[in-house]
């Protein structure tokens, strides 16, 4: 058969699909850089955990340089400057009072700060600045593919059909939380599995049947989920893997408490576990505060404030865990969210769509500190003013394809599309 | 055996209440997919009218298959292209392979093109009862016939198709009726004729292989002309001498005759198998599996086998009157049934194409319009049913083998296949010369109610593609996840609903038509992998 009848005919192929939860579709593809060829890099893992709706980075990451300007930029919601937590060697900027763990883990020299994150031309659509974000395109270019998605296709070659295999026995991404991302969407298929929620996660790890089985539609709908499950071939692997880990760290909350938590907490396990898989998927939502974002009476209290302390209090739990399961060294994580908001608050007490924000990057390998500086405050403040950009998104990708998963930089420029620069992220 | 309780509604009328979801559960189970328009046309009726409207109404037969066929390698010197084959009786193995493709794509195209009528769904009943293969058959215009026969007498009276049936030449051909001589009765078609076509194999079955032999030997002395393509029936070959039955046929004797006259013996021996109580029994129990669900329960064979069984007998085995009281039953329409079924590869394809729409080029571009059907129908026997050519004289397995049965259909092969066709008919289609079938997501979500609204875009698609709910936390993960990237809360729909009008207002946007279409492909997608949507 001639190689391009076997690929037609091979493509696509899709393998499992939907199970308790369980969520795993790849298609044939072709490709060009395998990862095994490169053999260094490949245990290493990043994980991803999108903030949906736009953070705002103004009080995430607060300007004490020019404190007076931002709190009559935005009075209704500023956070008193006694308030502010101060991270170690750095006078000029502090943290949102909700994130003690987050300044913790900076004094530790864990965890950078990315300041001023976008694109040139930022959008204020959520759908589109998503996108953006996850495809890694510029304002004005709609791609198909998802950044990881992209590198995942590289260095995987003749995924799904050649896989599992013994240097790859594992899914190559998995998201927890919602639906397959197109972080992870490859040039035909999607190179990633979902684990919809926790639930479906334990309730697979325990045997526990599919609910609602007691009806005749039931009883079907349990075969087709147990036939899912079979056809399933990562199932079994996931499986091992969770077994395998028996402690985890007492920092997470109990279950329920924070949703960012109880991802996380899979994510440790299944990487504690042995699982070679490169990306994960994590995220929480609820960032679009356009109202109320504070309570009215304490600025350091409310909606915003919530977020922000789970978020911290889950990546210290996170942080912890992978230290205690001594797999630290081979995670590094990084937060992102499609804009930032405005520099000037709404009547609301919220703040509505804005444009560039602080990145988190986290790990035991990270290089600790603040990458950029303050916002430059724009001299005649309106409703409409933005905070600038410092770094363009894609440079942080490419930072981590280059200098963590080490691809050479032709490599992660024809992922990219486009040569970035380099930023100081990872220690070494 | 399942766990859960019985359902003890019976044969009495439904006059509950009739919306969507029950005009939905009746189009599934009795036509291929429930299109929108024809829920339309029959929410306006009551149940009991749109049930005897689907069995009751008479339409014309079709149109006969035409020639498709010409291609580089060979023309049909004597049936035009376009032109109805089925005239010819000049077969060689050119013309005949092709014609068979013909024939089964055809049939394909009836499916797709159904009236509002049951008789197509029937047509498919009775092709998995009278079991025959094109591919043993193996002769096109046999193969055609057959299925008009099914579909002539679909709706009809039941011991005439049977009769009907048994010197049809497809079906001499296939269990050997053709070569079953006095000095060597075949005996296959005299077991089939009992084992699968009128008495069954259930509790009350109890003829033996001497009631086997006897009626093939009643069956000798049909032939097929391979000039002409008939049947007819040849005195010399048939045995002449009594036939004696046993005791479940109360020992009667079918006497030998001479002549052409002979061929009363087949009248007579079709009022013995009909004389059997257990007839009626065992088409109604296969209906029910049909049309229904697999498991027969103590409950169901009481309430339900058995009264439409003796209302069988009583209207001397007319078809309707069976199938107008069990569709328009409190158990047909009992909540415990809706999804209750695996949709069979045939209804998951052909139900799709017809429950979304998607436009097929029109008849004057026939070769076309044949070739995608060809391409449905090798989908089909991708997912295991190949229709024209079941995998044995018992039919589909999935229809009758304890006590799976429909599960069968699931497999770690054919779901994963399932899939890939839903994916691919939303994403890309079927493609042949340029011209595509694919589904129009924009076209089909204008139509649902209030599409802006991302709570009941969900509510309205899971409503149109699914005969079982779903439960409410998953229908907020799907918005969040598919329709809203991601953002959470009440205040966020609007940011659905802006891409949604964006589009109304300025459809030559283009990136906002991409978002919105994407995220209609990611939903669709999505909802047609879930189990949900292997259920009818």
């Amino acid at each position: 058969m001639k190689r391009r009848t076997f690929l037609k005919n091979t493509l696509p192929i899709v393998l499992p699909a939907l199970v308790n939860g369980f969520s795993l579709k790849a298609w044939a593809r072709s490709s060009f850089l395998p990862a095994a060829a490169r053999g260094i890099g490949e245990d290493r893992i990043l994980v991803l955990i999108q903030l949906s709706g736009g953070n705002d980075g103004l009080n995430t990451v607060i300007p004490l340089e020019y404190y007076g300007a931002y709190q009559s930029a935005r009075a209704n919601i500023a956070i008193p400057e006694a308030k502010i937590l101060r991270l170690e060697g750095v006078d000029q900027t502090g943290l949102h009072p909700a994130m003690p763990e987050l300044q913790q883990l900076f004094g530790e020299g864990k965890l950078a700060i990315l300041q001023g994150v976008s694109y040139p031309q930022p959008n204020f659509s959520h759908f589109r600045a998503t996108d953006i974000w996850l495809t890694g395109s510029d304002a004005g270019q709609v791609l198909p593919t998802g950044w990881a998605g992209r590198y995942l296709n590289a260095s995987y070659p003749h995924f799904p059909q050649d896989y599992p295999n013994a240097s790859m026995p594992d899914p190559l991404a998995i998201q927890i939380g919602g639906l397959v991302s197109p972080v992870l969407q490859g040039p035909v298929l999607t190179m990633g599995m979902a684990i919809s929620n926790p639930t479906s996660f334990y309730d697979m790890l325990n045997d526990r049947p599919a609910a609602a089985s007691n009806t005749r539609a039931g009883d079907q709908l349990a075969y087709i989920r147990e036939m899912s499950i079979k056809t399933d071939q990562y199932a079994g692997v996931i499986k091992k893997a969770a077994q395998r880990v028996t402690k985890q760290s007492d920092l997470y909350p109990a279950a329920g408490k924070n949703p960012l938590a109880d991802q996380l907490k899979i994510v440790a396990r299944l990487i504690a576990g042995g699982l070679r898989t490169r990306f994960y998927l994590v995220s929480m939502g609820g960032f679009d505060t356009h109202a109320k974002q504070t309570d009215t009476t304490d600025t350091t209290t409310g909606a915003h404030a919530r977020l922000l302390a789970r978020l911290s209090e889950a990546i210290h739990a996170f942080q912890d865990d992978l230290e205690q399961l001594k797999v630290d060294d081979r995670v590094v994580a990084m937060t992102f969210s499609e804009f930032g908001r405005r520099i000037q608050s709404n009547a609301s007490g919220g703040t509505d769509h804005g444009a560039a924000a602080p990145v988190f990057v986290f790990g035991s390998t990270v290089q600790g500190g603040m990458i950029g500086s303050n916002p430059v405050w724009p001299e005649k403040l309106t409703v409409n003013e933005n905070i600038a950009l410092q770094h363009d998104f894609r440079a942080i990708y490419n930072s981590l394809l280059e200098k963590w998963f080490l691809a050479d930089s032709s490599e992660a420029e024809s992922i990219l599309l486009k040569e970035y620069p380099l930023l100081p992220i990872i220690r070494g | 055996m399942a766990n859960y309780a019985p359902i003890s509604t019976g044969l009495r009328r439904y006059k509950g209440s009739w919306g969507q979801t029950q005009a939905t559960h009746l189009l599934r189970r009795t036509q291929f997919g429930a299109r929108k328009e024809d829920l339309d046309y029959f929410l306006r009726k009551s149940p009991k009218k749109a049930v005897r409207e689907l069995v009751e109404k008479e339409y014309p037969l079709p149109p006969p298959p035409i020639n498709n066929y010409n291609d580089d390698k060979y023309t049909d010197p004597e049936i035009a292209p376009g032109a109805d084959w089925t005239i010819s009786v000049k077969y060689d193995g050119m013309n005949n392979f092709r014609r068979k493709n013909s024939f089964k794509s055809w049939w394909l195209g009836l499916m797709l093109g159904q009236d509002r009528s049951i008789r197509e769904k029937m047509v498919l009943f009775w092709h998995n009862h009278f079991v025959t293969e094109t591919n043993t058959v193996d002769n096109a215009l046999w193969c055609y016939k057959y299925n008009m026969l099914l579909r002539q007498h679909a709706l009809g009276n039941f011991k005439e198709l049977v009769k009907a049936m048994t010197i049809e030449p497809a079906m001499l051909r296939y269990l050997n009726g053709y070569a079953s001589t006095k000095k060597a009765p075949d005996e296959n078609y005299g077991r089939e004729l009992q084992e699968l076509f009128t008495i069954g194999k259930g509790p009350g079955s109890h003829y033996n292989e001497a009631d086997v032999k006897a009626a093939a030997r009643v069956l000798t002395g049909y032939t097929l002309n391979y000039k002409t393509y008939t049947a007819s029936f040849d005195p010399k070959r048939h045995d002449e001498t009594d036939k004696q039955f046993s005791v479940f046929y109360d020992n009667r004797v079918i006497k030998g005759m001479k002549g052409t006259d002979a061929t009363a013996e087949l009248d007579q021996l079709i009022d013995l198998l009909f004389s059997r109580e257990e007839v009626s029994r065992f088409i109604c129990r296969k209906l029910y599996r049909f049309f229904v669900y697999h498991e027969i329960d103590p409950a169901t064979e009481k309430n339900i086998i058995e009264p439409l069984a003796t209302l069988f007998r009583k209207k001397d085995y007319a078809i309707r009157p069976v199938l107008e009281t069990l569709l328009s039953s409190q158990h047909f329409f009992d909540q415990a049934n809706y999804g209750s079924l695996i949709k069979p590869p045939v209804d998951f394809i052909v139900g799709l194409c017809r429950e979304f729409d998607v436009v097929f080029p029109d008849g004057a571009e026939y070769a076309d319009l044949y070739g995608f059907w060809e391409q449905l129908r090798n989908q089909a026997a991708g997912l295991q049913q190949n229709i024209g050519d079941p995998p044995n004289v018992a039919g589909w397995q999935a229809y009758y083998q304890e006590p799976e049965y429909d599960k069968l259909w699931i497999s770690s092969d054919t779901l994963p296949k399932r899939n890939q066709f839903t994916d691919r008919m939303v994403n890309n289609g079927l493609g042949r010369n340029g011209k595509k079938v694919v589904i129009d997501l924009l076209a089909f979500a204008s139509r649902l109610p209030h599409p802006e609204d991302p709570d009941q875009l969900i509510a309205g698609a899971v409503k149109a593609l699914y005969s079982v709910e779903l439960p409410p936390e998953d229908l907020q993960q799907i918005k969040t996840s598919i329709l809203l990237s991601g953002l959470t809360g009440m205040a966020s729909d609007h940011y659905w609903t802006n891409a949604w009008q964006t589009l109304q207002q300025k459809p030559d946007d283009k990136t906002n038509r991409n978002g919105v279409t994407n995220k209609l492909k990611n939903l669709f997608r999505h909802l047609m992998d879930k189990p949900e949507y292997q259920l009818m």
